[in-house]
């Protein structure tokens, strides 16, 4: 066997944390943009009862802290006979309260359409359906882009927080090699150096999205 | 065409318009004059179903916009009626309020397609020829914000136009465009009254276009129609005291 000069010689076990760590990434934040759409359009409802429901979630999610939500799907939903993998928890958590943080971002981005283009689409004769669909939602995406990127990178970070629920994700996997090995200084720079270039093509593929799809307005 | 039957309009307190009463023959034309705060875009908004009268009836084409008879009594319309009535309505707005994210052949498509139901193939033909009439033939590909307000202005026109509205609303289509661009869209609309199909309301402060296209002018002043006649008796001789001061006001400031 080769050996790996050190600090590399740690990448391998590292590398282990990283796909933990992508995949609640991906599905975390997929769950998210659903959820926050769902909670953003909520907030816009015609009728009171779901604008107030969909504000509680949003509150409830938002005011209480990411951790004690994984702790409490962690350590309390089995007392409710309800069991997920550690990893459905992570996913579930994330999604719920990243997506409640979207939801205000989808809200703004909506409202923040103008008023005259919803008139545009009424003078046209369009469904109030059409007109969000084809008029005010493309818009709105465009203006929820780059806060979403935003909150993309904040939920890559957030993910650190499941080591505390025992799945095995890249921060996870630097304390226990901390533990083993006790080389903190090289642990801790790699693990850094790693979430950044995990967050950083993120940065870069997000801005390239938002310019192409900006093509043509100014 | 259009019937407007002591239609009031109310913003909380602020009453915009009062009483109006007011009908139009099909393919007329007729230019509303007033100045700002006078009620005149309120009046075609309503038309447009974009403000809900207070009181009144407003009838287009033989049918009632904002109501609609059930055993005998006028009930409000609901969303499936307004469409309905509203099919026959067209409207250009000051500000054009072309889509940003389209560009411009689809800005003409996108509601023949999808409201009435054309195929992408038929809507386009007919988009194009519409827009080579305004002068814009070569600009499909654009979008809005890489035109001109003039060009985009005519955008709208052609929008509205192959939606083929019986009666077409203009509201201030000229205020919003540098001097040298108003020319062009007058130009058009001038096209629109010559081939005398469509029915036309223009609200506008041009008081020279309005005298040479329009078969009726209504002055509207404090949320009244003051006065109403053929262009010449308006301008000519005008009887009210109030349309007087508005004319000699629009003359010194040109």
């Amino acid at each position: 066997m080769i050996a790996i000069p050190p600090p590399f010689d740690l990448l391998p076990t590292l590398w282990r944390g990283v796909g933990v760590t992508v995949q609640l990434t991906l599905f975390g934040s997929a769950l998210a943009f659903g959820v926050a759409l769902i909670i953003g359009f909520g907030r816009l409802s015609r009728f009171r009862l779901i604008r107030l429901l969909a504000t509680v979630y949003m509150e409830l999610f938002r005011g209480t802290t990411l951790l004690v939500q994984l702790f409490w799907a962690y350590f309390v939903l089995p007392h409710f006979g309800v069991e997920f993998t550690e990893m459905q928890i992570g996913v579930l958590v994330l999604g719920l309260n990243y997506g409640a943080y979207g939801s205000e971002i989808v809200r703004g981005s909506i409202l923040a359409v103008p008023n005259t283009q919803i008139e545009a689409g009424i003078a046209l004769n369009m469904s109030p359906w059409q007109i969000m669909r084809r008029i005010i939602l493309p818009q709105a995406l465009l203006m929820m882009l780059p806060p979403f990127g935003n909150l993309l990178i904040e939920l890559l970070k957030g993910t650190a927080l499941v080591s505390m629920i025992t799945l095995a994700d890249l921060t996870f996997q630097g304390t226990l090699m901390r533990v083993s090995t006790l080389r903190s200084l090289e642990i801790f720079s790699l693990v850094l150096i790693i979430y950044f270039l995990l967050a950083y093509p993120l940065t870069l593929a997000l801005r390239l999205f938002e310019r192409k799809m900006a093509e043509g307005r100014s | 065409m259009v019937r407007f039957h002591r239609v009031s309009k109310s913003f909380g307190d602020l009453e915009v318009l009062r009483d109006i009463n007011l009908e139009i023959a099909p393919s007329e034309i007729v230019a509303i004059i007033g100045s700002s705060g006078s009620g005149k875009t309120t009046l075609v908004r309503m038309l447009m179903t974009l403000e809900k009268p207070t009181s009144g009836t407003i009838e287009v084409d033989g049918e009632l916009l904002w109501h609609k008879k059930e055993n005998g009594r006028l009930v409000p319309a609901d969303e499936k009626h307004l469409r309905k009535v509203r099919s026959k309505v067209g409207m250009v707005f000051q500000q054009f309020n072309l889509f940003p994210h389209m560009k411009i052949l689809r800005n003409v498509t996108e509601a023949p397609i999808h409201v009435l139901g054309l195929s992408r193939e038929e809507a386009e033909q007919e988009a194009i020829s519409m827009l080579e009439k305004v002068g814009l033939g070569d600009k499909l590909d654009a979008y809005p914000s890489q035109l001109s307000g003039g060009q985009q202005q005519r955008v709208a026109i052609a929008r509205a136009l192959v939606m083929h509205p019986k009666v077409m609303l203009f509201d201030e289509v000229t205020s919003a465009l540098d001097p040298e661009l108003v020319g062009e869209v007058l130009q058009v609309l001038k096209e629109i009254a010559a081939e005398g199909k469509t029915t036309m309301l223009i609200v506008t402060h041009e008081m020279d276009f309005a005298r040479e296209v329009a078969d009726r002018i209504v002055f509207i002043d404090g949320g009244r129609i003051l006065e109403e006649g053929p262009p010449e008796q308006l301008f000519g001789n005008p009887r009210n005291q109030r349309t007087r001061e508005f004319l000699s006001r629009f003359r010194r400031t040109i």
